[in-house]
């Protein structure tokens, strides 16, 4: 089956400056009992997104109409906890095709890799540019490129290559899926039960 | 060069290693529940594909369940759905489910270990974070996302890449009151909420080597809290002594070859490890987490940091969680005044941690001000406690003893704490409304809580045992 491709964006940002910010404020435990892959965007953030009686809350920066785009930058350590897909679904609903931070927790990693959802791994000195050019005018644009992978901002052209590994790249540039690529080798699989202990 | 006890299973494990390519690691059991698991049957029904061993895949429902009236529909529509969905799918893909009503029933990391279905040596997945407690029997287990959830469904596989290994040393004795939540606690504040990740930590020492398989169990449990891909501990006569006789656990000859392959299990003198973190078990107090992930633990007796001990990019983050948790600079939490305590969760809510309460509560009495939920890890634990009194000891505490589930762990059944109450928590998560909206949560032991539910004040457990000792 295939997935989303992902190779190259350019796009204004929405800024999170905080670290730490684990799965649970992402996407609540309370919003994780729909059993279809949709719809999770309208929960993304919710409890600092909305008030007790589901008012916005206007000093949520996705309540702040001057900021938008494909791109939500956060602080260290992003995806922290809970090993709930339902975060990188969240997130993807909403319509953000990457996360830009200087740390991911991996489960988190891994599981926005396989949506489709690019997590770029950059400097803590790379973040805090974005962070200020972006503060500077909300409509700062940034660029990333899978394929040569490499973030830039581009007022400045200030630029920093980034890490993926090379499989899940080309799964991502190709919309290849794991599961094809394991159940292409079934036969080892079948092999390895019949010979281990 | 000698090989670490992690590279020992997973190169056991390796089905195919391709330059280039994650490993395809093979999964020897797979536990699902009910909230990671829909998403991934329907993917499995859209590509055509049935799963791959239904025999080795175990399943359970455990986040939505209530623990009250466990034999009444559940009231919550939505959850009531879910955990029918599961119960749907395992019949339609023929996998055995320990439901509502089974007397397997339980928190997935309850029921394996007890099961004797989690073994030393073995792969363990779940789509679930806290997986990682199996790896207390010396086996690689961990946490998945629902996407991973339907490629183990369709090929009992996982591609993975090798994680870096890193060693945890605990050495020394405890002092009194101090536990295996309180070690795990301790190692948290100190590596930080991200200082294990990337890595698979195992947990040496002869401080670790004397915990019981209860005790292990918490250690590797909150190892994804900080960060880690799994935590382990190599297996010994307390593993194996645990593992013997249970439901699944080898039988015969099968179990002579086992326990001599497991005696295999160990990093070798001369391994290597990536990082090494030693710790003096003296140094460790109760502990008890102040902030807003787990990273952010104290001992009981010292005092919330002041903001200007954190670098300038760090303040703006740490303001808000004190502002969460309703704390300020260098305020003690000892004698601060609670709502509630939870004595649960798949970090402390075994026979052992039972056990271990009602020791403490036996002829004492909660404070007015508590409310206290007791809640058992599966019903098998719930039975045990009920066989040696336990509940009659709760119960003339002012602990009533509920019924198995994830419970106040994770605001996701009808048990929640309420907006802006305090609750000293044994679960593994102090997350912003992790118990529920805007509810506020200090982590701590078992034993720590339980004094705490006493006083009705976070307590130190220590000034509690020395009164007792005097009074003896």
């Amino acid at each position: 089956m295939s997935t989303k491709i992902f190779k190259h964006i350019q796009t204004s940002v929405v800024p999170l400056p905080i670290e730490n910010i684990d799965t649970d404020q992402i996407i609540p435990a309370r919003f994780l009992k729909a059993t279809t892959r949709e719809g999770f965007g309208n929960n993304l953030f919710r409890d600092w997104r909305f008030d007790e009686n589901d008012n916005p809350k206007q000093d949520f920066i996705l309540n702040n109409p001057n900021y938008s785009g494909k791109i939500l930058v956060a602080g260290k350590n992003f995806g922290c906890g809970s090993s709930r897909e339902h975060a990188a679904w969240a997130i993807a609903d909403y319509g953000f095709d990457a996360v830009v931070s200087s740390f991911f927790a991996d489960i988190f990693k891994g599981n926005a890799l396989n949506n489709g959802l690019l997590p770029v791994q950059v400097s803590d000195e790379f973040l805090k540019k974005i962070f200020d050019a972006v503060f500077a005018d909300e409509h700062a644009v940034i660029e990333i490129d899978l394929v040569d992978q490499f973030i830039k901002i581009v007022a400045t052209g200030e630029k920093e290559t980034f890490e993926v590994n090379p499989y899940k790249k080309a799964c991502m540039t190709n919309g290849y899926d794991d599961i094809d690529y394991i159940l292409s080798k079934k036969e080892l699989i079948q092999e390895f039960e019949n010979t281990a202990p | 060069m000698g090989q670490t006890l992690f590279d020992k299973i997973w190169d056991a494990h390796v089905v195919s290693s391709n330059e280039g390519f994650p490993d395809i690691l093979y999964i020897d059991t797979h536990f699902i529940h009910e909230v990671t698991s829909p998403q991934a049957f329907d993917g499995l029904k859209a590509r055509g594909l049935p799963v791959f061993r239904p025999k080795q895949t175990v399943a359970t429902a455990d986040h939505n369940v209530p623990t009250w009236d466990q034999h009444l529909p559940i009231k919550e529509e939505l959850s009531r759905y879910q955990v029918d969905t599961l119960t749907k799918n395992c019949k339609e893909f023929g996998i055995e489910l320990y439901g509502l009503g089974h007397p397997f029933q339980g928190i997935v990391h309850v029921i394996g270990p007890e099961l004797g279905i989690t073994r030393p040596g073995g792969t363990y997945v779940c789509g679930d974070s806290h997986t990682s407690t199996h790896g207390a029997f010396g086996a690689i287990a961990f946490g998945i996302g629902t996407s991973q959830v339907e490629q183990v469904m369709a090929t009992q596989c996982l591609l993975q890449q090798r994680p870096k290994r890193m060693k945890i040393e605990v050495n020394g004795k405890l002092q009194k009151g101090v536990g295996a939540k309180d070690i795990i606690l301790y190692i948290i504040s100190k590596t930080s909420a991200a200082g294990g990740t990337g890595y698979a930590v195992e947990y040496a020492g002869d401080t670790i080597r004397s915990l019981s398989m209860e005790g292990r169990m918490t250690i590797c449990n909150m190892s994804i809290e900080m960060g880690a891909r799994c935590g382990l501990i190599a297996p010994d006569e307390t593993t194996i002594n645990y593992v013997k006789g249970r439901e699944f656990a080898p039988k015969g000859e099968e179990w002579d070859k086992a326990v001599a392959y497991w005696k295999t299990l160990y990093s070798d003198e001369d391994a290597d490890f990536d990082a090494v973190l030693s710790f003096n078990a003296e140094d460790i107090e109760p502990m008890i987490t102040y902030g807003t992930n787990p990273g952010m633990g104290i001992g009981v007796t010292q005092h919330v940091p002041e903001t200007e001990s954190f670098e300038a990019k760090e303040q703006g983050s740490y303001k808000k969680a004190l502002e969460y948790m309703g704390l300020h600079d260098d305020e003690q939490l000892l004698g601060k005044r609670i709502d509630y305590v939870f004595i649960g969760s798949c970090t402390n809510s075994r026979i052992e941690d039972l056990r271990q309460v009602a020791e403490f509560v036996q002829g004492k009495q909660k404070a007015e001000n508590v409310t206290v939920w007791v809640v058992p890890g599966s019903k098998q634990v719930q039975e045990q406690a009920i066989r040696e009194g336990l509940d009659k000891v709760f119960e003339a505490a002012g602990f009533p003893l509920r019924e198995p589930g994830c419970s106040a762990c994770l605001g996701m059944n009808e048990d929640k704490i309420p907006a802006g109450k305090y609750c000293v928590s044994t679960s593994n998560r102090n997350f912003e409304g992790r118990q529920g909206p805007n509810s506020r949560t200090f982590l701590a032991s078992p034993l720590t809580a339980a004094a705490s539910a006493i006083t009705g004040r976070v307590t130190d457990i220590r000034e509690f045992l020395k009164e007792e000792e005097l009074v003896s």
